[in-house]
């Protein structure tokens, strides 16, 4: 146990930068994605083939592919992140977009279309009848696949640390090559630490989910 | 919702030509874009047709090598797909099970798997198991971790695709007389399966992207091949080839995902039209799975 004392700091040190990781990129993900999906539903054909190619370019490669290119693709057209953890938070969010983007167009297209008809009738443009009718019904029926989304990001933020980002996994390499014999305490913490955050999410999601679901 | 439409009036003459005006504008603007980025390629050198060219060149190996780690890519995930799935589906029926001795470890198992990041499970298989005497290649850490990962999530899969299934389905089977492991693999499971195949597909993919993660435990996959290629180039020529190899594999990752997603797509369409599973739909099954991956709530369209 002595040895989790001694490198508590380093484990509380990346046990913030993977949950900062996953906030950030987080609600990037969720404002990029929710503009992608009403880009999707929007009557302007050019913006709906923009969004579908967007989509379904992220959601067919892999995220360490993205990764790759933005921390070594780029450097090529003269552009370059200030830091490693922008890089970080830049592939995250853009690869969750393309995802938050598919669970919040099934919400749209779960809200019946009395809805928005009704909501034209009253003389509604497109863009307000999205943002004060389709889109307050729509989250709240996205709840549970956008809690997975968000699961899916925190766990996803460990390949992060294949790009010098000092998250847990990271500190679970560098601590296991300098600490064979503890390995297994090394382990167990950084599962443990993982844990934390996605369990305590989907219990977060779940009382969400009951909060806010709408019967009909 | 039926569709986009609801959602505005089919625009007029007027709307219709400030439209094509904005979209006209939208296009010249990124082609722009693009256009500014192939001009910083091609003032940095990297348009050059002969660093494109070592692609398809068979006397610099590199076509072969990317081929090889090609099916490198594929053995994995296939390994990684049969045992997922077949783990999955006895996961699933454990959980179903009735007696808590057997239901309650398969939760626990199910609900770790998913909880814990995929990559961990590959470092877990490639740096602990050796310790304790299980001595692992890249290929099997990484087809472990694969597998262990996505069987819980298959088995969550497939028990929401078993719990969809009619109730009148394992009533009459029991009205036949089948025992209970019958009704489970002659009735619910095939019928659950096909249900959920779409879904399935779409988790088959993740799998498939997630073995680019071989490249953290040094499995030659396309990614860790391509670096890989481009150390070895780097030490011949310099940095000359290493955007190229990188495109390149990334292009093969988005080919292979594409194609597989749609056989996903033509699967849903084949097995929406079927009359066997047609009977029985109506269920909106896919929206509510709870689904620990985001990469299957895609599929989760109405």
């Amino acid at each position: 146990m002595s040895f989790l004392a001694d490198n508590f700091d380093l484990l509380r040190d990346a046990f913030l930068t993977t949950l900062s990781l996953a906030v950030v990129s987080g609600i990037v993900a969720l404002v990029l994605g929710t503009v992608l999906a009403a880009m999707r539903v929007s009557p302007i054909p050019a913006l709906r083939a923009l969004a579908t190619f967007y989509v379904e370019t992220f959601r067919n490669t892999p995220l360490t592919v993205v990764f790759f290119f933005l921390a070594f693709g780029i450097v090529y057209i003269d552009l370059q992140f200030p830091t490693r953890f922008l890089t970080a938070v830049a592939a995250l969010s853009l690869y969750t977009a393309a995802f938050v983007c598919e669970a919040v167009r099934s919400g749209i297209n779960a809200v019946p279309s009395g809805q928005a008809e009704a909501a034209r009738a009253l003389g509604l443009d497109f863009r307000q009848s999205l943002s004060t009718v389709v889109l307050p019904q729509a989250f709240r029926t996205v709840v549970p696949p956008l809690g997975n989304v968000w699961i899916a990001l925190a766990k996803n933020t460990s390949i992060a640390a294949g790009f010098a980002v000092t998250d847990l996994t990271a500190v679970l390499q560098r601590l296991a090559n300098a600490n064979a014999d503890q390995l297994a305490m090394v382990f167990a913490a950084v599962v443990l630490a993982y844990l934390v955050i996605t369990l305590s999410s989907a219990w977060v999601i779940g009382i969400l989910e009951r909060r806010l679901a709408i019967t009909r | 919702m039926t569709g986009p439409r609801v959602l505005f009036d089919l625009p007029g003459p007027r709307a219709r030509r400030r439209q094509r005006i904005g979209s006209a504008l939208g296009i010249v603007l990124v082609l722009l874009l693009v256009g500014l980025a192939l001009w910083r390629l091609g003032a940095n050198g990297q348009l050059e047709g002969e660093r494109w060219a070592i692609l398809f060149d068979p006397a610099t190996n590199v076509p072969q090598r990317l081929l090889e780690a090609l099916v490198n890519t594929l053995q994995v995930a296939a390994v990684g797909m049969v045992a997922a799935t077949v783990l999955g589906a006895l996961l699933a029926v454990g959980r179903l099970s009735e007696h808590a001795w057997l239901r309650i470890p398969v939760v626990a198992v199910v609900e770790f798997f998913r909880a814990v990041p995929l990559l961990v499970l590959i470092l877990f298989c490639f740096l602990f198991l050796p310790q304790v005497g299980l001595s692992l290649s890249a290929f099997g850490a990484l087809a472990l971790g694969l597998t262990l990962y996505n069987m819980a999530v298959l088995a969550e899969i497939i028990r929401a695709g078993i719990l969809s299934v009619d109730r009148g389905q394992s009533e009459s089977a029991y009205a036949l007389g089948m025992r209970k492991w019958q009704v489970m693999s002659f009735v619910l499971v095939p019928q659950a399966v096909r249900r959920m195949l779409p879904v399935l597909v779409a988790q088959l993919v993740v799998l498939l992207k997630d073995s680019s993660l071989g490249f953290i435990v040094g499995y030659m996959e396309l990614l860790r091949t391509s670096r890989s290629l481009v150390e070895t180039l780097n030490f011949s020529f310099g940095p000359r080839y290493t955007f190229q190899l990188y495109v390149a594999a990334g292009l093969i990752y988005i080919l292979v995902n594409v194609l597989l997603s749609q056989l996903a797509k033509y699967i849903e369409r084949r097995t929406s039209q079927n009359a066997k599973t047609a009977g029985t739909h109506g269920v909106a099954v896919a929206a509510d799975i709870p689904l620990a991956t985001g990469e299957a709530v895609g599929q989760a369209r109405v």
